[in-house]
């Protein structure tokens, strides 16, 4: 299968050498038979996130090896990172729950099990939830989040259940290295502890991602991105996975803080800069498909990416909600309905970014990172204070792509005394927006935008509504003609260098 | 004699299904080991399954009341940093 390259920047026009963002180019070398199968999928489609909403439930909470990025001890309301889950759900709550959620919030087509340990450590809770929810929710979709260890000898089971799509987290194909990631696997009755266990993991993990894609099930790789540990290594399982059949591979910074009590955090080990993990997601690019929207959900996480809707939906409230399902599932058909004829609208228009940056005339210009706020939609609309996270963008002369997404505030934590130093709120928006150099938002204050300004972040309100790839070729192209990017290029060499 | 659990179990589920024996029931508070049906896996494994399984350092004691898993032998954590971590996060 011949893959796409995401980044060309020398050779074709617009948006025809890369992925933008507005459309599902990142999936287009994809057969149609699996486009079919992922265009609303929030996960694994730049474009769908924004419209389609996805929810996790937490009914697998035993796991069979040990990672040193988790700690099973944890579990607190303000923390949104893998493994961390606040109600564990027996698989009837967790089917009345889907269903609710399903109800309420109809742009919902994704259900997932991802933990808080491994789903497949679980298989009894996991099958009899996607037993019942296959029966009773037919128009959701199932997918599950895997280690690999147990997965060869779930295969059989999985196909049995409509799960078209399955994620398995793979860090390493080479044992020296897993003993630094995985202390030790429960395997064939015996804990089993350092490389000798890591090379079982990596073999299941391999084994179990050959059969699935034998058997026509869609496979997701996630790798974590640790620096010094796996960083380098990534490139080449990269290419593995993808020879193997995985269709896209999704690049996650570690995330490691001494609080979570976990071996990294405890030890010190650092999470990727922004740069690295960018760095890495496009040496990676050039062998497979990358996602760069992942919002590394919680176990237990409800609605759009991003957000968090889980706290509407505890055990409590859910008893009291009256669910008429056969209802629901016409008002979500016309809902779907009414979201793929807009994105279908939206894409069958020309592209205006095209045209203003095939209007730029120096074609020598250097890129530039942007940062955008938006609730969704692919629209500019949201106020600059009321960002909670930035999509970041960067802009060249024939190409507007979407990085990634960041997050403001204490990384994965928005609450409690012990996670500040002190800085403002502000302080932090900046530091988290380091290395773009504008932030367009539907409107900002006149503090802030005295403070980017000194930061070199250029605010910008004057696109609100806009979708948001217009709006970054609009504002580089006004960037390149006030001759501000002549002028910066010395001091971002400095920056970065 | 039998293996039993303590309080500083997180309530994960791992070790239930592993027992041979059924032994394994939870409580509100935590999990517990039945002392009557625990076997210590005696002809059937090789090694005690739950705490084979158990991810948490010190939840579970052997027959002799000693702790089966201690500090550091998991999560690989020189307890001493551990200690230092804590100790660190407690003086912001």
């Amino acid at each position: 299968m011949e893959l796409k390259v995401l980044d060309q920047p020398e050779t074709g026009g617009g948006c025809s050498s890369g992925s933008c963002g507005s459309t599902d180019d990142q999936l287009s070398h994809l057969p149609d038979a699996i486009r079919e199968k992922v265009h609303n999928h929030p996960c694994y489609s730049e474009e769908a996130h924004h419209h389609f909403a996805r929810m996790h439930v937490a009914v697998a909470p035993a796991c069979n090896i040990q990672c040193h990025y988790c700690n099973r001890k944890y579990d607190c309301a303000n923390e949104s990172r893998p493994g961390v889950v606040s109600e564990l759900l027996t698989p009837d709550q967790a089917v009345k729950k889907t269903m609710a959620v399903a109800a309420n919030i109809p742009q919902m087509t994704v259900l997932g099990i991802a933990g808080p340990g491994d789903p497949l450590a679980n298989p009894e809770r996991t099958f009899e939830t996607f037993r019942q929810l296959s029966e009773k929710a037919p128009d959701i979709k199932l997918c599950v989040s895997t280690n690999g260890l147990a997965l060869p000898a779930a295969v059989e089971e999985l196909s049995k259940h409509n799960i078209d799509h399955v994620t398995i987290t793979i860090n390493t194909v080479d044992p020296e290295i897993g003993a630094k990631i995985y202390p030790w696997v429960f395997w064939n009755n015996r804990r089993i502890k350092g490389k000798k266990g890591a090379k079982i993991l990596i073999e299941q993990q391999q084994k179990g991602l050959e059969m699935l894609t034998e058997k026509g099930i869609l496979v997701k790789v996630n790798s974590v991105m640790i620096p010094g540990v796996n960083d380098d290594h990534l490139k080449e399982v990269s290419k593995i996975v993808k020879q193997k059949g995985a269709f896209l591979h999704n690049v996650m910074p570690l995330i490691a803080e001494a609080e979570h009590g976990t071996f990294y955090g405890v030890m010190g080990q650092r999470g990727p800069t922004h740069d690295e993990l960018q760095v890495l997601q496009d040496a990676c690019a050039g062998d497979m498909n990358m996602m760069r929207h992942c919002r590394q959900c919680r176990a237990d996480a409800v609605g759009l990416l991003g957000e968090d809707r889980g706290e509407e939906f505890t055990m409590d409230k859910i008893e009291a909600m009256d669910i008429d399902y056969e209802a629901a599932m016409v008002k979500r058909a016309e809902v779907h309905a009414a979201i793929a004829n807009e994105l279908e609208q939206k894409n069958n228009q020309p592209n205006e970014s095209l045209v203003t940056l095939s209007s730029i005339k120096k074609k020598d210009t250097r890129p530039v990172l942007m940062a955008v706020a938006t609730t969704g939609g692919g629209v500019v609309n949201q106020h600059f204070g009321h960002a909670t996270e930035f999509l970041i963008y960067e802009a060249n002369t024939t190409d507007v792509r979407f990085i990634s997404h960041r997050k403001v505030e204490d990384l994965y934590c928005s609450g409690g005394d012990t996670c500040g130093d002190g800085e403002t709120v502000l302080q932090k928006i900046i530091k988290v927006l380091d290395g773009c150099e504008a932030v367009i938002c539907s409107k900002i204050g006149y503090e802030p935008w005295s403070q980017l300004e000194e930061a070199g972040i250029m605010p910008n309100g004057e696109h609100a509504m806009e979708p948001i790839e217009e709006a970054v070729a609009a504002v580089y192209k006004e960037m390149i003609e006030s001759g501000v990017l002549d002028e910066a290029e010395s001091d971002a060499e400095l920056v970065t260098a | 004699m039998p293996y039993s659990i303590v309080e500083s179990c997180v309530k994960c589920h791992a070790c239930s299904p592993a027992c041979p024996n059924g032994a394994i029931y939870e409580t509100t508070a935590h999990f517990m080991v039945d002392p009557k049906k625990c076997t210590e896996c005696e002809g059937d494994y090789a090694d005690p399954q739950c705490a084979s399984i158990c991810p948490i350092e010190g939840a579970i004691l052997n027959g002799f009341s000693e702790v089966a898993n201690p500090p550091g032998s998991l999560t690989g954590i020189p307890p001493e940093k551990l200690a230092e971590a804590m100790a660190e996060i407690q003086a912001r």
